[in-house]
């Protein structure tokens, strides 16, 4: 019996090449159309080879990621999938059926246990480039992530309305774009920018910014941050690098009232930001 | 039990860090997170396991914070109670290893 080819599909997020490959024509086709703009013909880092199947539609159950004890991969398994993944080969498997939410999931999930061993991590955020800088707004649902991304003047590129993705630089951390969507339902570009501060959110009868404590911020970070895995090794890492982005982001809260003049406070407030000499 | 045959132990499936004078604490098994104001980071990191909690409060919360012995070990077995109930500390009448699974 001969085996079916197999396609393959390179998608780039975060500046981290990864080869999607199927035996399923419309499941290629899924995967090129929902990660358009974000496909690549870089030389892949990781492979994951996914067996889509018929059974399982997309779950709420709670996600499991745990090592494997015999191997060290990770396994990740909901409802809607179930992946291998061996951080030592760099490749792994996943069956799912041929839904985009799942995709989505198991890819986050991935991105999020590369980026933890690389001191870098996906924020439940909405970010945006304004002035060439870029600027991340966090809070849970209902905060006004989406309204932000809403408000944003033309000059604004959207990285994401949703799941912003974070990686250290020399002089702090950069921000890049994702197609993982929330309300807005529209891809981010796939652009990056160093990271100018870091706002929660809150809705507002006037637009304030106020200054939040290294520990209250390291709280609501760790909150936000999308992180599965049951490790105290990863654990240890994502904590040492949400103190780090403390350290070398500003973060404030951001009280807001919905309207655009929001966005000059935020111009306003990284022009000052940069005039003061020791944050220079 | 006798309060001078506390011992406490941390978990083996924490993550903890100092910031800005406070100990921030994360169980990896269940994502609780917890902020450590001095005097608790003070009975966290003396938690080894076979010092009794009695002599940790002696010997390192009423030198260093200046409080009443009473209050002081009153306040530390609230304290790791309430720990205890979220899996980030052990606590047992026997000595135990340094960090319990």
């Amino acid at each position: 019996m001969m085996a079916t080819p197999r396609k393959v599909a390179c998608v780039e997020i975060g500046g981290i090449p990864i080869a999607l490959s199927t035996c399923d024509e419309d499941f290629l086709d899924l995967l090129r159309r929902r990660y358009d703009g974000f496909l690549s013909s870089s030389r892949p880092e990781f492979e994951l080879e996914f067996d889509v199947t018929s059974t399982g539609s997309v779950s709420d159950d709670d996600v499991r990621v745990r090592r494997n004890n015999d191997d060290d991969a990770w396994l990740m398994e909901r409802g809607d999938f179930h992946a291998r993944w061996d951080p030592r080969t760099g490749r792994g498997s996943v069956r799912q059926n041929a839904n985009p939410y799942s995709l989505d999931s198991v890819l986050r999930i991935l991105h999020s246990l590369i980026l933890a061993e690389r001191g870098g991590f996906l924020l439940h955020a909405a970010s945006a480039i304004c002035d060439g800088r870029a600027f991340l707004f966090s809070g849970v649902s209902g905060a006004g992530k989406t309204t932000m991304t809403r408000l944003a003047p033309p000059d604004i590129t959207l990285l994401t309305d949703e799941i912003s993705y974070l990686r250290p630089n020399a002089d702090g951390y950069s921000a890049f774009g994702t197609p993982f969507a929330g309300e807005l339902a529209r891809a981010g570009e796939n652009c990056t920018a160093p990271v100018s501060a870091l706002f929660f959110l809150e809705q507002g009868p006037e637009n304030r910014i106020e200054e939040v404590s290294s520990a209250e911020t390291v709280r609501q970070l760790m909150r936000n941050i999308l992180f599965f895995a049951e490790d105290r090794g990863l654990v240890e890492k994502l904590l040492a690098t949400a103190c780090d982005f403390v350290a070398r982001v500003p973060v404030r809260r951001l009280t807001f009232y919905p309207d655009t003049r929001v966005w000059d406070e935020i111009r306003n407030f990284a022009r000052d930001f940069q005039e003061v000499p020791e944050h220079a | 039990m006798p309060e001078n045959r506390i011992y406490i132990a941390r978990s083996s499936a924490i993550a903890a860090r100092a910031l800005a004078g406070e100990m921030m604490v994360m169980n990896s098994a269940n994502s609780t997170f917890f902020t450590l104001n001095e005097v608790a980071t003070t009975i966290f990191q003396a938690a080894d396991g076979h010092t009794p909690l009695r002599e940790i409060v002696l010997a390192r919360i009423c030198e260093q914070f200046d409080v009443d012995p009473e209050q002081a070990q009153a306040d530390a077995e609230q304290f790791v109670a309430e720990l205890s109930s979220h899996g980030i500390l052990f606590v047992s009448n026997q000595p135990l290893a340094s960090e319990t699974p």
